[in-house]
């Protein structure tokens, strides 16, 4: 405060500091909205940046070549189906000659397509002894090119294709033999090292195993454990124990769940690594807590008069809680769930301690079966050193977060068809 | 050997308990069911109770202990000289007795003495699978008559069934302090182990960490270096830049919602935040990898600075975002927890809307705010999957946010990745960093609810 002594009055002391601190009002004001705006656009640059990476992996370019089926080569014990595929690029580029540059124009097609053309022709056997067009996924490095993915300008040596590759690829686009398609393979493969043939198919069906597993173990344990600490439980030091472990549980980093599940499910009982059996128990001791305090809450939220009325006709206490709170308490009870299946669902880094992050091309049909889960396919992904994992991961991302979406907007929907006002 | 048909056979006659149960007091009331001292669902799940549960505890136990007993059988028949190999060749002998008892092919041919061991242990396998099948159903259908034979109108089922549920209540109430002794007993035994070969004084002040150790004893570098300093020094580094991002973000962000927001404003960016919060932790690592840390690095060029393709800034920043929710809606209850007598009286001063909440409000909510930055920070220091795709392995001890440095959790997931072998402390230290970061996020998270507490004291 400068004590100088003055020639104004109080009053206009006041007045003349009146702007500076309007001024900082607004400067305040602009803070508190630049806060907000650096939010919401992180949000949008996260999300726009994912869907503009992502967004290409749903097509992939598909090559048509004229296989000849020629039927004496087929019926050899082990028919050779990459040779047709190589015969069909030669008639296509007849002038390309030498040992290495074949192997590059062979290296078109996805190293898949074999066994794809293998597939179709157990399916067509009609096509024996003839020349049939056939749609077959193109290699990676071509499908980048074909979506523009590979900058023409960045010298041939430090690209991924070199000059010749390009030619053959912008020939075959001339003369129509490459189109992008939707990529059904995505959907219906496990994971590969090839990313064309690569899908999130395993890794799906493995967090749902996963998720099943921890719903069926967490959500009974989570509701029978609320019912006793909130209708039973006497007010003592032992109540009071489970309530501030519950409430630290909650606040436990992920990993140190996954040790857990380590040390005791694998290490003390043995259960089998990679399994979505023990990833769901470790992702359900992870969840307990927050389904402990989503179920106490719904509990909390049915009125006193609902059971003094089922005492008043006669019903026991265990009565009371069974046939008349819990029935009343259970959709806020599943919307708690869900939220906490949800969470489940993008958690990765206990699931990379008790082997979950194993490479898996095999779909999982069982509970022991060794599989992955969305996020830690995307984690995979995202450390494969290939281009072209790169829109797979964004992909994987997209679907994980459509997924995460509907789980919550179906909490939401359970949330304003049940809410009830008492 | 499957033990599916056992459990079904079990399930199968549970439920065949209960209809006999309800049946028979139905007939045993003679159309007249008040007679009944409980009704007889309860007369049913009572036979049902005891039919299932003693036989389901057995047939576990039994599951829980013959992999041990047949274990020792099977070593004990062993020559002497198998029996003599150290414990990692052994268990490898044992996979393979296991796998040729499974029916399955080695990859050389197997000595006699180990064909011999599986055929015993196929013997020892199939005896034991009839006898728990046998044990189990002896015991279900004891228990089943047993339980039958005391059912009469008068019988008191329900206090019995009802004491069942009771107790099952309690039990899985329980299971939240068993988890946390789970948590503390595992890492504890097998941190004290890694101490053991590993003096506790290097793990928390030696500045070298290099986990590696050498597959031969005579190979260079053969022990690995378990001073953990550099992953503390990074884990702080990475934290206290996110927490440079989201403690002026998110302070601001509910200093705005609460303070000036129109309640349209507040019901949309609200949501968008929750949105934030929902984002799973590898989203915003492929994000931090992918776009964060190269567009860094190429800002760095082009002012010519270096700047690692995996920094601690790219790691922190995109973890400062990820943590701005929490902040924020931590800090936006306790704001507006601020009874408004305050508001009132210093805006009736004279003073503006920011200097109130400037001299007045946030003061008045500091304790709740220091909680939900508490929070956070242990959210940051624990956070895994942003740092593991983002931050790097190499254990860099420097203060610079633009070089790799690691953490805590990275360095747990890298040396528990891949191959295991249980023993080494290279997995051992993973249990020892486990532990570290669990009493620090414990420590934190304590605190701050005490701090909550004694704030909520003061307005009520």
């Amino acid at each position: 405060m400068n004590r100088a002594p003055s020639t104004l009055r109080a009053s206009d002391r006041v007045r003349a500091g009146l702007a500076r601190r309007y001024r900082a009002e607004r400067r305040f004001r602009r803070f508190g909205m630049a806060a907000i705006l650096f939010a919401v656009a992180s949000l949008f640059v996260l999300l726009a940046s994912i869907g503009l990476n992502g967004f290409s992996a749903f097509t992939q370019a598909h090559l048509r070549l004229d296989l000849a089926f020629d039927p004496a080569a087929l019926d050899e014990p082990d028919a050779d189906f990459g040779a047709l595929i190589r015969q069909a690029l030669q008639r296509e580029f007849p002038e390309v000659s030498g040992r290495s540059e074949r192997r590059k124009l062979a290296g078109l097609a996805s190293e898949s397509a074999a066994g794809l053309v293998r597939q179709s022709l157990l399916a067509n056997p009609q096509w024996r002894g003839t020349t049939v067009p056939v749609w077959l996924p193109t290699s990676d490095r071509v499908d980048l090119a074909v979506k523009g993915s590979i900058d023409r300008r960045t010298p041939e040596s430090e690209r991924q294709m070199s000059n010749l590759e390009l030619d053959w690829v912008d020939a075959l686009i001339a003369r129509g033999r490459i189109e992008t398609r939707f990529n059904t393979a995505f959907f219906t493969s496990g994971d590969s090292r090839q990313p064309e043939s690569a899908g999130i198919l395993g890794a799906f069906m493995g967090s749902v195993l996963t998720l099943i597993v921890t719903f069926l173990f967490a959500f009974p344990l989570g509701v029978a454990a609320a019912v006793y600490l909130e209708e039973f439980a006497p007010r003592n030091l032992w109540t009071h124990l489970i309530e501030v472990n519950i409430n630290n549980l909650a606040a436990v980093p992920s990993i140190v769940f996954g040790l857990l599940g380590l040390a005791v499910f694998l290490g003390l009982f043995g259960l089998p690594r990679s399994a979505p059996l023990v990833g769901g128990l470790v992702l359900g001791l992870m969840t307990l807590p927050t389904i402990v305090i989503a179920a106490r809450s719904a509990l909390a939220g049915v009125p006193p008069s609902i059971r003094e009325a089922a005492q008043g006709v006669g019903a026991s206490p265990i009565q009371v809680v069974f046939h008349h709170v819990l029935p009343l308490a259970l959709p806020g009870m599943l919307t708690g769930a869900i939220i906490g299946m949800a969470r489940a669902l993008g958690e990765t880094a206990p699931l990379l301690m008790i082997g979950m992050v194993a490479f898996i091309v095999d779909v999982p049909g069982g509970f022991t079966d060794p599989a992955t889960v969305l996020p830690v396919q995307i984690y995979l992904w995202a450390d494969s050193p290939e281009r072209a994992f790169v829109e797979k991961t964004a992909a994987a991302i997209l679907i994980l977060l459509v997924v995460l979406a509907l789980m919550n907007g179906l909490a939401v929907v359970l949330r304003r068809k049940f809410e009830r006002k008492w | 050997m499957p033990n599916l048909p056992l459990f079904a056979v079990l399930v199968l006659l549970t439920a065949l308990g209960f209809v006999l149960g309800r049946t028979a007091v139905r007939r045993q009331a003679h159309g007249h069911p008040r007679r009944l001292h409980s009704r007889p669902v309860y007369h049913g799940v009572y036979v049902a109770l005891w039919c299932g549960l003693p036989a389901l505890a057995v047939v576990l136990l039994w599951l829980w202990i013959e992999p041990h007993l047949l274990k020792s059988f099977v070593l004990s028949a062993l020559p002497a000289d198998i029996r003599a190999l150290d414990p990692g060749r052994l268990g490898l002998v044992l996979g393979d007795i296991r796998l040729l008892a499974q029916g399955g092919q080695l990859a050389q041919d197997p000595a006699p003495a180990i064909v011999a061991a599986a055929q015993h242990l196929a013997e020892l396998e199939s005896i034991g699978w009839l006898a728990r099948f046998g044990l189990g159903l002896a015991v279900a259908a004891g228990g089943l008559t047993w339980a039958y034979r005391r059912l009469s109108p008068g019988f008191r089922a329900r206090p019995q069934v009802e004491r069942v549920i009771r107790a099952a209540l309690i039990a899985s109430s329980a299971l939240a302090i068993l988890v946390t002794l789970g948590i503390v007993l595992s890492l504890l035994v097998e941190s004290v182990r890694f101490f053991e070969r590993v003096p506790i004084a290097e793990f928390l002040f030696g500045l070298d960490w290099s986990p590696q150790t050498a597959l031969r004893a005579d190979q260079v570098g053969s022990s690995g270096h378990f001073g953990a300093v550099p992953l503390f020094v990074g884990t702080l580094l990475i934290s206290a830049i996110a927490m440079l991002v989201a403690a002026p973000v998110g302070l601001f962000v509910a200093i705005y919602l609460s303070e000036y927001a129109a309640p349209r404003l507040r019901d949309t960016v609200k949501p968008l935040l929750e949105i934030l919060a929902g984002i799973p932790t590898v989203v915003y690592g492929f994000f931090a990898a992918i776009t964060i840390g190269p567009g860094l690095r190429a800002l760095g060029e082009r002012f010519g600075y270096g700047v690692a393709s995996e920094s601690a800034l790219a790691a922190g920043l995109v973890m400062g975002v990820m943590i701005i929710p929490f902040v924020s809606s931590l800090s936006d209850d306790v704001i507006r927890a601020v009874p408004n007598a305050l508001r009132e009286g210093a805006l009736g001063l004279g003073s503006t809307q920011s200097e109130t909440i400037r001299r007045v409000v946030l003061p008045a909510a500091l304790p709740g705010i220091v909680a939900s930055l508490m929070l956070a920070i242990s959210r940051a220091i624990g956070e895994t999957m942003i740092v593991v795709m983002a931050a790097g392995l190499a254990a860099n001890l420097t203060l610079n946010p633009f070089q790799a440095v690691t953490t805590v959790t990275v360095q747990i997931v890298s040396v528990l990745i891949g191959d295991q072998e249980f023993d080494s402390p290279k997995t051992l230290a993973a249990f020892a960093l486990g532990l570290t970061l669990f009493v620090i996020t414990l420590g934190l998270n304590i605190l701050a609810l005490r701090v909550v507490q004694a704030y909520r004291e003061q307005y009520e």
